[in-house]
């Protein structure tokens, strides 16, 4: 049973990881890599919102479109529970902790369209995950992507001050090294 | 009515996506209102616009205290520096007429970047002191130069100056001066404006 949990969590992490070989949430991985900092804010809040978005999206799947037959509503209804999610958790996390909503605070809104959430709410379903499944499956999710995006974003902090040639500066060399970086995690295919 | 809404697929499918709606409208409507934050958000949008010079001429301390007082309702037409851009940004933001710059507080003038003669400089630190954005580099009896690029061009350092080795010359902009930033931390060399790399600052 465990194993199980942490064979899921291994294929979710490393060997199906959502940026690099599923190439979901690609905005964010580009957009807030500049800074370790805030790169590490984002994965923080990240991790938060996909495992809550996933549990969530597992239960009104399971509840309330099964059981009414309406299966073929997901996609919209998740959208729907996703950016309740994480509104609320915003509205909660700003009034109860303003140290963590200081950390966390301008990236929550961002995550609402962040296209792994819902890639992971609607694999789930896909790949008929319980609910302990959804929830590590979202955790996985999250933690691969936290992994890559401050792996990427010391790699940038370097990048910045290589002597990189004209026409390769800023967006261009972050592309390229995206890419390897993402052909590096193609190495860990078949692991599990 | 149950028995009809149950037995069309069509208007079971709206039921549950509006009873969602409905009931997820709720939860925030009352998270809202039950999680209210105090503070003026309002402040932090004008304080955005507001050209961050921290010059005091508008006779407020600093931007901050600034923007916020327009949020309490304080005039526009109080910033200098702004001039009639930030006036119009302001005027868009708040809904308001805009209003011509406030000669009591300084007319407009193009932007400039301060320059320190550095073979007049004494080194006495009084223009550090005076800058308040940390731009003036220097310690006693050495002399001082400028960060170019995070001086604002407030003015707030020629005054103190007593051998006046402190000029404002202006910043040049339009397309003609207009460069590709260069990524964070490869443009050290450039950072700093002195004597020897003088027709970067003052040609």
């Amino acid at each position: 049973m465990i194993g199980d949990f942490a064979v899921l969590l291994v294929a979710a992490v490393l060997v199906n990881n959502f940026v690099l070989v599923q190439f979901l949430g690609l905005c964010p991985f580009m957009g807030v890599s500049n800074k370790l900092d805030t790169a590490i804010g984002m994965s923080a809040a990240t991790t938060f919102v996909l495992t809550l978005a996933s549990v969530c999206s597992f239960l009104t799947y399971r509840y309330l479109l099964e059981p009414l037959d309406l299966t073929y509503l997901r996609t919209l209804s998740f959208i729907l529970v996703i950016a309740v999610v994480v509104q609320f958790t915003e509205m909660v996390v700003r009034k109860t902790s303003p140290l963590l909503h200081r950390v966390l605070g301008v990236y929550l809104p961002l995550i609402t369209t962040n296209c792994a959430v819902l890639g992971v709410a609607l694999l789930n379903i896909n790949q008929a995950h319980n609910f302990m499944e959804s929830l590590i499956y979202g955790l996985g999710a999250a933690l691969g992507f936290s992994l890559v995006l401050v792996l990427f974003a010391a790699m940038r902090e370097r990048l910045v001050v290589a002597d990189v040639p004209e026409p390769f500066q800023g967006a261009a060399i972050g592309m390229i090294t995206a890419g390897l970086a993402s052909l590096a995690f193609m190495g860990f295919a078949g692991l599990v | 009515m149950l028995d009809v809404i149950a037995s069309n697929p069509i208007l079971l499918a709206l039921a549950a996506l509006v009873g969602m709606a409905i009931l997820f409208g709720a939860l925030l409507g009352y998270a809202a209102v039950r999680f209210e934050v105090e503070g003026n958000p309002l402040s932090d949008q004008i304080n955005a616009i507001l050209p961050q010079t921290q010059c005091g001429q508008c006779g407020y301390p600093g931007c901050r205290p600034y923007a916020e007082a327009i949020a309490e309702g304080d005039a526009i037409n109080k910033c200098p520096p702004g001039g009639e851009d930030t006036i119009q940004s302001l005027a868009n933001l708040l809904d308001v007429e805009p209003e011509p710059l406030n000669a009591e507080h300084g007319i407009e003038a193009e932007p400039t970047v301060a320059y320190i003669r550095e073979a007049e400089c004494i080194g006495c630190t009084k223009c550090i002191q005076a800058c308040p954005v940390d731009a003036i580099l220097g310690a006693a009896k050495l002399m001082h130069t400028v960060i170019a690029d995070e001086c604002t061009g407030c003015d707030l350092c020629v005054e103190p100056c007593p051998v006046d080795c402190i000029d404002m010359l202006p910043r040049k902009s339009g397309i003609q001066h207009w460069y590709w930033p260069l990524p964070d931390g490869a443009s050290r060399d450039h950072l700093i404006a002195t004597d020897r790399d003088a027709e970067q600052v003052a040609a």
